[in-house]
């Protein structure tokens, strides 16, 4: 009994879209399962973007923030090193900062730190709220103005608030992060809702919100493979938005990534680990089919790079 | 593929005996296609039916034990490509090389680190499953001595044999064959002269070919020799064709049932740069690779491993649960907050997290809800009033407190008064509804 290679191709196809201007920056695309390179077509590698915060990053752990300490007391420096020495891709700035739990910073400030962020870089930017929902309607509709004519990506918009959040988006002229929590279906109603407001679903990226490894990565590892498949075999053009791993954000607040080596002597050397612990993380989503990630330790970064380009080479 | 209902009616006997149980010879069939009875409950099938249907019952990747005993790990039985059709069933073995150019303190270091390796986490001892010897000093007296050193120095764990040299191979075996080490391996220039060994010292063996076309054929070839059990390496030259050779392996195993690559995969992970190493290892631990070969037994790489393994093992239908009891954070006094909750794993480690986080000396209540998370465990009956009172009382934490205060979580904040009957003597106090407000909440409370 000879081997017949089992091949699989697809009908349904996941958008391609590009942040920033034309050409900038193009992920997404693919008609095969995540990097299946050797059975259909995979055209752009995945998207890293390197994630900076509107306030000083006191809430990250000393193994990441340390990287940033020159820079990090002001967005628009820290994004000028993420680009120019770091070689950033893109730029993720989250408006942490006004949380109201947090400095509650207006939507006018908000909007005065997207303008510096831009006017120091030439890459895209993902611009993104703070995750409250009252707030981050107005916060975002301020930051999609003072972005207009760079067709960023903004988000996230969610069930509670996609309405304020789309209509920002789209009088910008930006492109939208939709994130429903770790569900299929949820998921695919969020991007029916959002395109039946008259949103080109072209334009929208699904976040079916992360996980960190150990944390819940299994659930967000299934969930982001199955809404792969649905966009490729089921042919669902209400699936085949290019998909986020979110995936610094909830890396560095757990343990793992964090803990001194004293504290935990059984789990090995501090620095290697938090590295680790984002690296890994990033990767199963990316197996999983994330076309976009948003990252915060270059040496994970650098070693995601490595992966990907390992990746893209079939030699045999 | 596995024969279907009505492929395996037509081989039954067709009399509708209910011998088996079954009201029907086609209920019977659903069953088997279901892989839900065996076929030895019929007992009037024929010879070449029951062949047939056996051939066809067996997984489609070969069960094969690694090493002996009770250190043994299993391998293969995998049905699926996606872990939420069903669950991956046996999780990969972890292996370290050590090869015999090390000096040989280095490498007794080497392995020493990797019997130390051990972790506990969620109730699983995780640790590195095996010891790969290569013989990269081309010697087989030098390979002999280190696999006696290494077998001495680890009398338990699993061996992997790793030598192209036949008489290297038997040095070694007619040392550590009672340790049923895995031979790696057979290629296509020694197939007969390793399949012998094999046989003959009755181990698994490890066979290499460039690719899924030509390590079939090879197999087949050492099927006809007379070895049952191998594990497979299609000698991938990248993490793309990694995830090619695994995918087209485990898709010819599983959607074709196709004997000859219906064998658990080896993968070689190591790279000159550890990061890179510990992501290839990643892409083997989610994409089917049965064993995934490091370079060492680094701690920090062996935790980030260890839990994706777990992660992607984990039964996608049940989830992760913790152990029912009291959990001290930090050294909480009799005056420290008690904090009750379910034992979903991802709630526990969470409110576990949180608390820490807030640096206030806790006690975390951990209550068997079958892995519900508390609002479902609350929906579903299993986080009820009389059910956390009882629980609060058979622990008998209050004996440790001064004040028999009980802190719930603020979605179920309607339980408190049916708590407080159910709970004489103690205050019922709602918390936060999310873990992430512990901290705040945590520090606001008055004592």
């Amino acid at each position: 009994m000879a081997f017949a290679a089992h091949k699989e191709s697809f009908a349904g196809r996941v958008y391609e879209m590009a942040a920033g201007g034309a050409g900038q920056a193009v992920f997404g695309g693919a008609s095969a399962l995540p990097l299946h390179l050797f059975e259909g077509p995979v055209p752009n590698r995945p998207l890293i973007a390197y994630e900076i915060q509107d306030v000083f990053p006191d809430d990250w752990p000393d193994a990441v923030s340390s990287v940033y300490k020159d820079v990090s007391h002001d967005p628009a420096a820290w994004a000028g090193f993420c680009q120019d020495e770091l070689k950033a891709k893109a730029i993720a700035l989250r408006l942490i900062g006004t949380h109201p739990d947090r400095e509650d910073r207006t939507p006018d400030e908000a909007a005065k730190t997207v303008g510096s962020v831009l006017d120091s870089i030439s890459v895209p930017l993902i611009i993104l709220g703070s995750n409250s929902i009252e707030k981050d309607g107005p916060v975002l509709i301020a930051a999609a103005e003072a972005a207009k004519g760079r067709s960023c990506i903004i988000g996230k918009a969610q069930e509670s608030n996609y309405k304020t959040i789309a209509a920002a988006a789209m009088a910008n002229n930006h492109k939208l992060i939709a994130m429903s929590e770790l569900d299929v279906n949820l998921a695919k109603q969020l991007n029916i809702l959002i395109s039946q407001m008259g949103f080109d679903k072209e334009r929208i990226v699904t976040d079916p919100m992360c996980s960190a490894l150990g944390y819940g990565i299994e659930y967000t590892y299934s969930v982001c493979e199955r809404i792969r498949l649905a966009a490729l075999a089921q042919n669902d053009p209400t699936m085949q938005q290019p998909m986020l791993g979110d995936v610094g954000m909830h890396t560095w607040k757990v343990k793992e990534a964090a803990a001194p080596e004293p504290d935990m002597p059984l789990w090995g050397a501090e620095r290697e680990r938090g590295i680790a612990w984002e690296a890994v993380t990033a990767a199963a989503v990316l197996l999983a089919g994330a076309d976009m990630l948003i990252m915060r330790h270059p040496a994970a970064v650098g070693a995601l790079e490595k992966f990907i380009d390992e990746l893209f080479t079939i030699k045999g | 593929m596995a024969l279907s209902g009505i492929e395996i009616f037509k081989l039954l006997p067709k009399t509708n005996c209910k011998k088996c149980g079954h009201p029907t010879c086609l209920a019977f069939a659903m069953k088997l296609a279901q892989r839900q009875e065996s076929v030895d409950l019929c007992p009037d099938i024929s010879e070449d039916s029951r062949r047939i249907l056996g051939d066809a019952a067996a997984p489609p990747v070969r069960p094969t034990a690694l090493g002996f005993g009770s250190g043994a790990v299993k391998m293969g039985e995998e049905t699926v490509l996606f872990r939420h059709e069903k669950k991956f069933v046996n999780p990969c073995a972890l292996a370290v090389e050590v090869k015999d150019t090390l000096p040989e303190d280095e490498a007794l270091r080497i392995v020493n680190d990797v019997l130390t390796s051990g972790i506990d986490r969620i109730g699983q001892r995780l640790e590195i499953d095996a010891i790969v010897v290569t013989n990269a000093s081309d010697d087989p007296a030098v390979f002999e001595g280190l696999v006696r050193a290494v077998a001495a120095k680890a009398p338990d764990i699993p061996l992997i044999l790793s030598t192209g040299d036949p008489a290297a191979a038997e040095a070694a075996l007619k040392i550590v064959a009672d340790k049923k080490p895995l031979l790696y391996g057979a290629d296509d220039s020694n197939a007969e002269l390793m399949a012998k060994l094999a046989v003959a010292y009755d181990v698994v063996l490890g066979v290499r070919a460039k690719g899924p076309e030509a390590l079939s054929a090879l197999t087949e070839k050492i099927r006809a020799l007379g070895v049952e059990d191998m594990v497979i390496d299609p000698g991938p030259a990248g993490a793309a064709e990694i995830l090619r050779d695994n995918t087209l392996i485990r898709r010819a195993a599983v959607k074709k049932n196709f004997k000859p690559l219906g064998y658990p995969v080896i993968t070689f992970a190591q790279r000159d740069d550890q990061m890179l190493e510990t992501l290839i290892a990643s892409l083997c631990i989610a994409k089917y690779s049965s064993i995934v070969v490091l370079s060492g037994a680094e701690r920090w790489r062996n935790l980030a491993l260890f839990t994706l393994r777990q992660n992607i093992y984990t039964d996608p239908q049940a989830p992760m649960q913790v152990e029912q009891k009291i959990y001290n954070i930090g050294e909480p006094s009799e005056d420290a907050p008690l904090i009750v909750t379910t034992n979903f794993s991802l709630t526990y480690f969470i409110v576990s997290g949180e608390v820490e986080n807030s640096r206030v000396a806790s006690r975390i209540a951990i209550m068997d809800c079958e892995g519900m998370s508390v609002l479902t465990a609350w929906a579903a009956g299993k986080f009820t009033a009389p059910r956390i009172a009882r629980f609060i009382e058979e622990s008998g934490v209050g004996d440790n407190l001064k004040n028999r205060e009980l802190i719930i979580p603020g979605y179920v904040a309607i339980l408190s008064g049916a708590l407080e009957e159910k709970l004489p003597g103690w205050k019922i106090t709602v918390g936060p509804r999310e873990a992430n407000a512990l901290p705040a909440f945590l520090k606001t409370l008055n004592r």
